[in-house]
């Protein structure tokens, strides 16, 4: 915490200030960005034949965007890198074990779809596809 | 001190979203955000993630305005940081109201869903989801149920993230009533700010990883 107190001259102020509003800068367009794919992968749904590698690669581009936007966010408006060295590891190094849980559990998660859906590789998976459509009723009609 | 606190913190948020990601990673359905979150306050209109969007830069925002004051502190300007505390709380108020509007919105609009080939009319909430597969009913597309576990997650971790909002606009308003008493003058030093302003980007920050995880994927 040695760097919080110490006295700015102006100079160096000013560029603090503008750093600031840079990032802010940033932020902002990485989000409209962001936003701009996300409403792509809304309209790319909506067609007939929506392709599914080309939505899972915007949705990898904006993982990748919101890391960025972490990274600013950490090193710039929380300034972790003024910080002493000790301090950095201490609370890095136990955040990257995150890597490693999410991809764990996303497995985890997978691989119990894929157990329930083939009653544990029993059988082969079929879609469910409704192949009645379900008969017309009147509202409030009991079956 | 504050940074290990956040180091837990973003521990139990992470947990929270791994846990939201491995169950959604489990079902074979999942709700489509882009028809659940698409409404704006007064108007009908189909908008896809723009009152989220306008929610995030709210707190884009008032995470700016809290890193000036930190700054107006170093200078010991006290007026400077009355002013960009002020506007940090405003900011934080009106992500609040956003949410609760929201939140208000999922809850009490019915939206029409088939169970057991009959039609009802259910709200978003932890126990019931309308906005599970369709399928064709009186030759008209109805959706079925849903995954109950979305109401469950969304009004969770939303609502633990709103908390933490909510508790840092009180202890930005105690940092501002400090300051306003000239506080910190006699100590010489804005380090509260700075340490209530580490807690306010980290809220920022969480909600970045909010927003990805419910609005865009």
């Amino acid at each position: 915490m040695q760097a919080i107190t110490t006295t700015h001259d102006a100079a160096h102020g000013e560029a603090q200030v503008k750093k600031i509003w840079k990032a802010f800068w940033i932020l902002f367009v990485l989000t409209i960005i962001e936003l701009g794919l996300g409403l792509s992968v809304y309209y790319i749904d909506m067609e007939a034949n929506p392709s599914e590698t080309l939505i899972l690669f915007l949705k990898g581009i904006i993982c990748i965007l919101t890391l960025a936007k972490a990274f600013y966010i950490i090193s710039i408006f929380m300034h972790l890198g003024d910080e002493v060295r000790n301090l950095i590891m201490s609370v890095g190094i136990p955040a990257l074990l995150f890597i490693w849980f999410i991809f764990t559990f996303l497995y985890e998660g997978n691989s119990y779809r894929n157990l329930r859906n083939t009653d544990a590789h029993s059988r082969p998976y079929i879609e469910k596809v409704q192949e009645h459509p379900v008969p017309a009723m009147k509202e409030g009609e009991k079956n | 001190m504050m940074w290990f606190f956040l180091m837990s913190d973003s521990f139990t948020f992470g947990a929270f979203l791994i846990s939201y990601g491995s169950i959604r990673f489990s079902l074979n359905e999942w709700v489509d955000h882009n028809y659940v979150f698409n409404r704006f306050p007064l108007t009908e209109a189909n908008l896809p993630l723009a009152f989220v969007s306008l929610m995030t830069f709210i707190l884009i925002f008032s995470s700016v305005t809290m890193v000036l004051a930190v700054h107006e502190g170093h200078k010991m300007n006290q007026k400077g940081v009355e002013k960009w505390m002020i506007l940090t709380i405003l900011g934080g108020l009106a992500f609040l109201s956003c949410q609760a509007w929201e939140w208000t919105h999922l809850i009490t609009s019915r939206h029409k869903v088939l169970v057991d080939g009959v039609i009802q009319y259910w709200g978003t909430t932890t126990s019931h989801n309308p906005w599970g597969p369709k399928v064709l009913f009186n030759n008209e597309l109805v959706a079925t149920p849903g995954p109950v576990a979305f109401g469950g997650y969304f009004f969770g971790i939303t609502g633990f993230h709103g908390f933490h909002v909510f508790s840092g606009v009180i202890i930005n308003l105690v940092m501002l009533i400090k300051t306003k008493a000239g506080d910190f003058q006699k100590r010489g030093h804005y380090e509260m700010i700075e340490k209530a302003g580490l807690y306010w980007h980290f809220v920022d920050l969480v909600w970045v990883f909010v927003f990805l995880c419910f609005y865009l994927i």
